[in-house]
């Protein structure tokens, strides 16, 4: 078997030895040109004058370009009908915005020149905060989006109790280690050739071609690999692509152009930071009767792919929980800062972050466990038996009906059936967070360690310890529906080497060898017999980005029927020659089997090949049962359901406000993982980033909207020691209910939620330090922890 | 400029010009594309290299900021050479793959430089020799496995450097007229230096290096002060601590751990393993930065700072070199030669607070000296970073504390008086407020750390 085995990653060798090829790596033609934009100095205002001579006399300079020498469009939105100008032609909405284009014989040479323009605005009053938006009314689309269930308000007041509050989340920089990067290598005929570091190669295609004014088969774009993407490179390669392609066409010659660090932080989009406002009505043991959230976006100035993430943020607003009456109320505004752009997780870590900050509230307002009333509010466990019993491993299948933990789903048998509907109308039919829970609470010893950490507050007056079990359950699929659709092509030649190609992007979570395990399966061949190929638009057309977490879910399926066919083009040819039905034609261990016959892979290919049969196919696979009214708030957006849940144990020191996380435990659902040692990298690694969001990482605007953390030096990511001491990760093993590629799940965004629990944990250890709720904002910096300690103690 | 040294093992004099960083010339001039830029200010480790000098003795060293006349008669080893000659992996490449230790691959051969280094060093506290890379995809954990599974693994044989490559026909002392000097004794670089006081002295580069590749400054007059290695001492007498200017903070580390343990954690927290084996002690304080670590920790500890123009020499106390923002006690063409600290019983306790504990700037830093006899304070230096315009005493804090009991009230009463020491400001860091509010609690701290309660969050197992 292919699948399921924990295989290196594809490029493991060529990554240590320093061998894998970034597009800053591919050498270049001795006439490259080398690109940099000049940037806005002022957040908001109109350019009233720009003098250009310096930059142009500086050394090394051959050409500046301003909007008016744009060839075609200049618009590098991904957003149909919002104009994002790749050059400004007057009116400025950021500091950081590009301005002009210098082309120079070196990197540096272009880097210097571009900060030799001087240019003069009408500066206007910037709009930066929500307060900000919200008074001038400034925001994308006519008004809030809402989505509505039961009757919310009546519910609230009718509970026996009521509870509101707020919390702030900040953004978050990508801080993928390469930065953004193209290279376009004119052609005959005035095509170009692309190679970029994106997530999204057709979109570059199409915005390439729109830029050129040319059709798009006069673009071909190629991607190998990124050096790590997370979403920031789903739209926000798109200019510099753009850039390269008019600047090729301008002069004739090749042109790059990468991103300095700063530059890369201080243009491009970042996650977006949320306030969201909470009311809920609970009974007597916490349960949620009725609930309104109202969410604030921070879009930046452009849309980009901002409506989507705030509708993933409302679709999240749930998490694992049942709310039978509730209004979810989205605010999308505009700001004059860089423009919020796609992020791992899509707003659905914004949206879980104020319904676990609900929860949390709850359970310190009740005193009780946060635990219990977590799981007081789950949704009803999915029945078993049903889709062949796959709730659960066998191992734990006896004990999955949750009932033995002591915050019982106690109406899980009679009424089930009413707590499965979520605020979008869509049935959650694969809940397994109860028994999921359940063993995980059991192998983290979470209830004992909550009684220890009680007991070592109360002997250390300045440390405190806290813990906390938050779980997640995430929506697979692009909401946009159409989205989900994939393309591959794959080759199989005469010596029975194997190559395939699709519409995913390799950034490092292993799409490339969890779809190459899949073809081999499909063949019966060992790993040696299959190539996969960049990603290329010449050879798979009008692919979705790789985002969503759909990247093996699409791709692995679309693959997977290419080779399904390919393979019974040979088993006829075999099984002809050998006169038995196709049927018997078995593809296993390198060999093709027929009866008491055994032929090699290669052998088999080669007689297909002098049978005249085509040894090349393509696959095409589409999501089925999904559909969404995005308007209306109302259908099934979602495939399935990921799942998963964490404990985070973490101490803080009351003097400072520092904090540190001491202990993690995770178990993760990826359904019959594909590959659970690259599952278990993107579970980990996802955690840590979602705590590293919740923590350190800060962005700070300065009041004339510069960005001032726009470097590593003051930026600050988890780092190698902040990485939980104890950590331990553990798959749930159980196939998925939905008919996926060998029944996995999708794992890229998931597990990045599961850093929740690193923030309510620390939240748990501010509430050591005296009765009130800590009401902690995020990210907990040593600052704000500091200061939700001295509100707990007010 | 001419500059020799060994690359992979093979001997290479270059010409380049003075601010040409190592990783711009690999990858642009070499086609050594395998060191990555990922940062280009020495903060993320995706262009680590093993550098090892003259003796032999490794480093590994961040490829951006190190401008090729650092390199001058050292031996340079690149994620190109860290295969063997028949293509075997080192142990540390392997166990990478073995463990799964990359995604994306990016940052991969930054880590597997420094794995590398510790490992031909038989260092294993990996948490320290990776702290200066970062990598945003794994959340560290394969890594660090990799790192502790190939431990064990004998040095390869290929690793090893040869005898340090000698420079090819001239001499790196520079006239005095040459506008770019690499002078190899801390006389050369006076008379030099008298003759061009507005040039710029890179030691280690970990600052400079980003006036260049940030500030993208020109650089008309250096000298490099690499090859200083008389300035690069550290001499213990009955009566002081002499360091040298050019002693690093990877080398001040292991005797400041002997002498005060507690300045010994603050280098640990210093930047990383990178930026502290280039980052000098003269560099840290000749630049004046109000945020440099090793100042307040200094003046704590009352010590002196020996300077030189020319001929002529002059000692002063630390903290009065430090006049406003910007602006030192040091005349044109004089330069840091050592610092001294006086020999005394150990009182230090320093305290960085940063965002994040490992390779982050200091939002501040207080480092207090207290001595107390029977009880009462006797002896009270206290001093800090990121509190002003530049590393200050606490003086009006010290003096709430001399001849007082050391209990809870006397330093209640002395917190109040931070507000007198210091103004701060609010920036990217933190807030003015915080920053009060936090020095005042580090005094606490002080007080609880000497009364055995549990203070330290690192301190801390799960």
């Amino acid at each position: 078997m292919s699948v399921s085995r924990p295989l290196p990653h594809d490029a493991a060798r060529l990554h240590v030895t320093g061998a894998a090829r970034y597009v800053d790596d591919i050498p270049v033609p001795a006439d490259c040109l080398h690109a940099a934009f000049g940037l806005s100095e002022i957040a908001a205002g109109t350019i009233t004058e720009m003098d250009l001579n310096a930059v142009r006399a500086a050394p090394g300079v051959i050409a500046v370009l301003t909007a008016a020498d744009l060839p075609g469009h200049n618009d590098v939105s991904p957003a149909p009908g919002f104009v994002e100008e790749m050059l400004s032609s007057g009116e400025v909405y950021y500091l950081g915005q590009p301005i002009f284009l210098v082309l120079a014989e070196s990197h540096l040479q272009a880097r210097k020149a571009a900060r030799l323009g001087v240019i003069r605005y009408e500066e206007r009053k910037p709009i930066f905060t929500i307060e900000d938006a919200l008074a001038a009314n400034w925001r994308f689309e006519d008004g809030p989006r809402v989505y509505e269930s039961g009757d919310p308000e009546d519910a609230i007041a009718t509970a026996p109790r009521q509870i509101d509050g707020s919390i702030e989340m900040g953004g978050q920089e990508h801080f993928y280690l390469e930065s953004q990067a193209a290279l376009v290598l004119p052609q005959e005929n005035g095509d170009v050739v692309v190679h970029c570091s994106s997530q999204h190669p057709t979109e570059i295609q199409h915005k390439v071609a729109e830029a050129l004014d040319a059709p798009m088969h006069a673009v071909r774009v190629e991607v190998r690999r990124m050096g790590g993407g997370f979403g920031g490179k789903e739209s926000q390669g798109n200019a510099l692509a753009c850039a390269c392609a008019v600047a090729a066409r301008l002069t004739g010659r090749p042109c790059k152009m990468r991103y300095d660090r700063d530059d890369d932080m201080v243009i491009t989009g970042k996650r977006h930071d949320f306030r969201i406002d909470y009311r809920v009505g609970v009974s007597a043991e916490g349960k949620i009767l009725g609930i309104t959230f109202e969410q604030y976006c921070r879009c930046g100035w452009a849309q980009d792919l901002s409506l989507p993430v705030a509708d993933r943020a409302m679709l999240h607003a749930d998490n694992a929980y049942f709310l039978p009456n509730v209004r979810i109320t989205s605010h999308r505004l505009r700001t004059n800062t860089q423009s919020a752009t796609a992020f791992r997780g899509f707003g659905g870590p914004q949206g879980m972050l104020g319904i676990e900050r609900v929860l949390d509230h709850i359970a310190h307002d009740l005193g009780r466990d946060p635990l219990q009333v977590r799981r007081l509010n789950y949704y009803a466990e999915a029945p078993l038996g049903e889709a062949g019993g796959l709730s659960a491993p066998a191992a734990h299948r006896a004990r999955t009906d949750g009932a033995s933990m002591d915050g019982p789903p106690e109406d899980i048998s009679g009424k089930a059936i009413d707590r499965t509907r979520t605020p979008y109308h869509m049935e959650v039919e694969d809940f397994c967070l109860g028994a999921l829970t359940e063993r995980l609470a059991e192998s983290s010893g979470y209830a004992a360690r909550r009684a220890a950490v009680a007991e070592w507050n109360v002997a250390n007056p300045i440390l405190k310890k806290g813990i906390a079990l938050t779980p997640v359950k995430f929506g697979i699929s692009f909401t946009l529906t159409h989205l989900n659709q994939a393309g591959a092509l794959v080759h199989v030649y005469s010596d029975g080497s194997i190559q395939l190609n699709h519409g995913g992007t390799e950034m490092g979570q292993g799409l490339f060898q969890k779809v190459a395990q899949v073809a081999a399966q499909a063949f019966g061949v060992g790993m040696d017999h299959v190539r996969i190929t960049a990603t290329d638009t010449g050879k798979v057309p009008n692919t979705s980005a790789t985002a969503a977490s759909s990247g093996t879910d699409l791709n692995g399926m679309a693959v997977k029927l290419a080779c399904d066919e390919i393979r019974e083009r040979i088993a006829a040819v075999i099984a002809e020659r050998y006169q038995a039905a196709p049927s018997d034609v078995r593809f296993a261990g390198g060999m093709v089997h027929v009866g008491a016959e055994a032929l090699s892979f290669a052998q088999a290919a080669q007689a297909a090949y002098q049978a005249r049969v085509s040894l090349s196919a393509t696959g095409f696979y589409r999501t089925p049962n999904i559909s969404w009214d995005r308007i209306a708030g109302r259908g099934r957006p979602f495939f399935y359901f990921a799942y998963g849940a964490a404990v985070t144990e973490v101490v803080l020191d009351t003097l400072t406000g520092e904090n540190r996380i001491l202990r993690t435990d995770i178990l993760h659902d990826a359904g019959a993982s594909l590959n659970p040692a690259i599952d278990i990298g993107q579970i980990e690694g996802g955690y840590v980033q979602g705590a590293g969001w919740l923590t350190t990482e800060e962005l700070v605007w300065d009041t004339k909207g510069r960005l001032t953390t726009h470097a590593p030096s003051t930026y600050k990511i988890p780092a190698c020691s902040d990485r939980p001491e104890i950590f331990n990760t553990e798959l749930w093993e159980a196939p998925n209910r939905a008919e996926t590629i060998y029944r996995s799940k999708a794992v890229g965004e998931p597990p990045f939620m599961l850093g929740i629990s690193a923030f309510l944990a620390l939240s748990d250890a501010v509430a050591a330090c005296g009765p009130g709720y800590p009401s902690l904002d995020a990210p907990a910096t040593p600052e704000r922890v500091l200061r939700a300690i001295a509100r707990v103690r007010q | 400029m001419k500059i020799t040294f060994r690359l992979n093992g093979k001997t290479e004099t270059v010409q380049a010009a003075p601010t040409r960083s190592l990783l711009d010339w690999l990858r642009e001039e070499r086609g050594l594309t395998g060191t990555k830029e990922g940062c280009n200010e020495g903060d993320c480790g995706a262009c680590t290299v093993m550098v090892s000098d003259a003796e032999g003795r490794a480093q590994a060293l961040n490829a951006c900021i190190l401008f090729l006349p650092q390199l001058e008669g050292k031996s340079v080893r690149t994620v190109e050479g860290l295969e063997g000659p028949d293509g075997a992996l080192h142990p540390v490449q392997q166990a990478l793959i073995d463990h799964h230790g990359s995604q994306c691959g990016f940052c991969t051969p930054g880590f597997a430089m420094s794995m590398a280094t510790a490992h031909l060093n038989g260092q294993t506290d990996f948490n320290d020799r990776l702290a200066g890379n970062l990598c945003r995809c794994t959340g560290y954990a394969p890594i660090v496995k990799a790192a502790e599974s190939a431990a064990s693994a004998p040095v390869p044989d290929w690793i090893r450097e040869g005898p340090a490559p000698r420079p090819e026909g001239h001499s790196p002392d520079a006239g005095a007229e040459a506008e770019v000097a690499l002078p190899t004794s801390s006389d050369a670089l006076a008379t030099w230096y008298a003759a061009h006081p507005d040039a710029t002295l890179v030691a280690g580069a970990t600052d400079v290096g980003l006036w260049v590749t940030k500030g993208l400054r020109e650089l008309p007059e250096m000298a490099f002060l690499t090859g200083c290695t008389d300035l690069a001492q550290i001499t213990e007498t009955d009566t002081e601590i002499r360091i040298g200017a050019m002693v690093t903070m990877s080398d001040l580390r292991p005797v400041m751990a002997r002498h005060h343990p507690s300045l010994a954690e603050l280098l640990r927290r210093f930047a990383s393993a990178q930026v502290r084996a280039a980052a000098t002690v003269g560099g840290n304080i000749a630049n004046g930065s109000p945020i440099g670590d090793t100042p307040p920790a200094l003046i704590a500890l009352g010590a002196n700072l020996h300077l030189r123009h020319g001929d002529s020499r002059r000692t002063i106390p630390l903290e009065e070199f430090f006049i406003a923002y910007g602006k030192q006690d040091r005349a044109p063409g004089e330069f840091v030669e050592a610092v001294s600290i006086p020999r005394q019983p150990d009182n230090l306790h320093c305290y960085k607070l940063s965002k994040r504990f490992d390779q982050d700037i200091s939002a501040l830093c207080g480092c207090f000296n207290i001595a107390c006899e029977d009880g009462r304070v006797r002896n009270a230096r206290i001093a800090f970073g990121g509190m002003a315009a530049t590393p200050k005493r606490a003086r009006h804090v010290e003096a709430a504390l001399l001849g007082q009991e050391w209990t809870p009230q006397t330093v209640d009463r002395a917190a109040h008086a931070f507000t007198h020491d210091f103004s701060p400001i609010s920036d990217m860091r933190a807030s003015a407020d915080y920053r009060l509010e936090t020095a005042a609690n580090m005094l606490r701290r002080c007080l609880a750390e000497t009364q055995g309660t549990a203070t330290n969050v690192l301190e801390v197992r799960p």
